[in-house]
């Protein structure tokens, strides 16, 4: 695609992007990955803590609990969400608070806030899914092709 | 009256009569705050939309750079504006309330500039005598057109820019005394091919360098001309780039002080900014507010104000296209009545 685009310029547009380019602070891609992997690692461990407590505390089984725990995080990421932390977060952390669940719970509480002052239906409704929409629809596509695949080369369930 | 191939000579030396600038919290805890008129505690100015908000700084701008000049509002002319959002809502809506007659403009980033251009030329050639201009932006409405809602964490390269919150607005007419308004270069749209909206810098500094080389052209004027030439919103990485661009052309950059609005207007150690500011406010309120107030005390008796623009909408990133850029030039020069 980059390539593609840089056949289309002239020989002075290449040369400035070049240029461009050397001014360009990179990104510390290192520091990120790091902040990533224990930002990341940290919101596991408390989604992990919070099904302990509920599996062992309130002896709910193990399936339940482990919906019940993805609900509890979803909450904690719209609170946060809400009075403005998980954005911050998210320029320190970068893909490790975008990742798990609480990312995408994220994308969706910060569209549906941001679209609230043109109100419920078209605005919080309407733009809810703005972010949210694509992940869900390649997501669904994907599981319908693993789905495919499982179904094609798995000798248990083909052979009925 | 034109000079050279795309400036402007006022020869009746329009004048800065009055300016008003009014920012939001987060400017307001800027270096710069000592030198706006009005700081907001609180980014949605009593208002329930940001898009309100940024419509009433505007304004309260416009009522208080009018009120400064000793007019009442059916004393001005004309006032020319824009902004940053879809068809100019901002202004437009700020023109209704102040019920003066109103020529809308989009330059982006650069609409201060023009806007300034704009009001300088009617006054200079007659066709008003008090014309108010101004423009406003504001970082969350900015943020929610042009990228992401502003709660979602997404992580910023250090290329992006931090849009500001405020509006800047400035009286133009033949007054006695004050900085006065001696020519302008208007901007060609310039596109090197820079596709990524988080580095405006680096897709308007080439706008800059063409601009400023044009004025020094069609004014036959050097850099020494000027004690302060100043860019817009280019901020750390567009600047170093138009410094590099401005050696490389042979342009003595070096033989004058040479700045950015975008990395005045916020303390870097201390507000997460990344390159620095941006947005029509930023080129408006650093202008308006602190640099002419250094004019007035002295500090700078000629001044060049190059506002940048990127042209781009949501969309047309959206469907690859890179981004075109523009920049207005205005000096301004302080003193001897000639």
């Amino acid at each position: 695609m980059a390539n593609k685009q840089l056949k289309k310029m002239t020989p002075v547009q290449q040369e400035y992007q070049a240029l461009a380019k050397k001014h360009e602070p990179p990104r510390p891609l290192l520091l990120n990955c790091i902040k990533a992997f224990f930002v990341g690692g940290l919101i596991c461990i408390v989604g992990q803590a919070i099904q302990d407590i509920y599996t062992k505390s309130l002896k709910i089984p193990i399936n339940n609990a482990a919906t019940a725990t993805v609900a509890t995080m979803i909450l904690l990421s719209v609170i946060l969400t809400s009075i403005g932390i998980y954005d911050k977060l998210g320029q320190w952390a970068g893909a490790g608070s975008a990742v798990p669940v609480t990312g995408f719970a994220n994308s969706m509480a910060s569209a549906a806030i941001e679209h609230r002052s043109e109100g419920f239906v078209l605005g919080v409704g309407g733009q809810m899914f703005k972010l949210a929409g694509s992940v869900i629809v390649f997501g669904t596509v994907a599981a319908i092709i693993v789905a495919a695949l499982h179904l094609l080369f798995n000798p248990n369930l083909s052979g009925g | 009256m034109l000079k050279g191939h795309q400036s402007w000579l006022f020869n009746q030396k329009p004048t800065i009569h009055a300016t008003a600038t009014v920012v939001g919290p987060f400017e307001g805890r800027g270096p710069l705050a000592n030198d706006f008129d009005r700081i907001h505690d609180h980014s949605m100015v009593d208002k329930d939309s940001w898009e309100k908000a940024e419509r009433k700084m505007l304004e309260e701008a416009g009522d208080l750079a009018i009120q400064k000049a000793g007019y009442s509002k059916d004393q001005i002319h004309f006032f020319i504006g824009g902004d940053l959002m879809n068809q100019i809502t901002s202004t437009s809506f700020a023109a209704r309330t102040l019920g003066i007659p109103f020529l809308g403009i989009f330059g982006a980033c650069s609409s201060s500039m023009e806007s300034l251009a704009i009001a300088s030329l009617l006054v200079d050639t007659g066709a008003a005598d008090q014309v108010l201009a101004g423009t406003c932006s504001h970082n969350s409405s900015a943020e929610k057109q042009f990228r992401y809602p502003t709660e979602y964490g997404s992580q910023k390269p250090p290329t992006a820019q931090y849009t500001v919150t405020g509006a800047g607005t400035v009286v133009v007419d033949r007054a006695k005394d004050g900085p006065r308004i001696t020519s302008a270069t208007i901007g060609r749209v310039i596109d090197m091919g820079i596709s990524d909206p988080f580095n405006m810098g680096a897709a308007m500094a080439p706008a800059a360098v063409d601009t400023i080389q044009a004025h020094f052209r069609d004014l036959q004027r050097a850099p020494d001309y000027y004690d302060l030439i100043v860019t817009g919103d280019l901020a750390k990485v567009g600047f170093e780039i138009a410094n590099e661009l401005l050696q490389k052309h042979n342009v003595p950059i070096d033989r004058t002080q040479f700045k950015d609005c975008g990395m005045m207007i916020y303390n870097y150690e201390e507000q997460m900014v990344q390159s620095g500011g941006s947005g029509c406010a930023c080129s408006a309120v650093v202008t308006y507010g602190h640099l002419l107030n250094q004019m007035r005390e002295g500090k700078w008796k000629r001044m060049l104000v190059v506002a940048t623009g990127a042209l781009l909408s949501p969309l047309s990133y959206q469907q690859g296209e890179t981004i075109p850029c523009i920049a207005h030039a205005v000096s301004i020069e302080m003193g001897e009545s000639s």
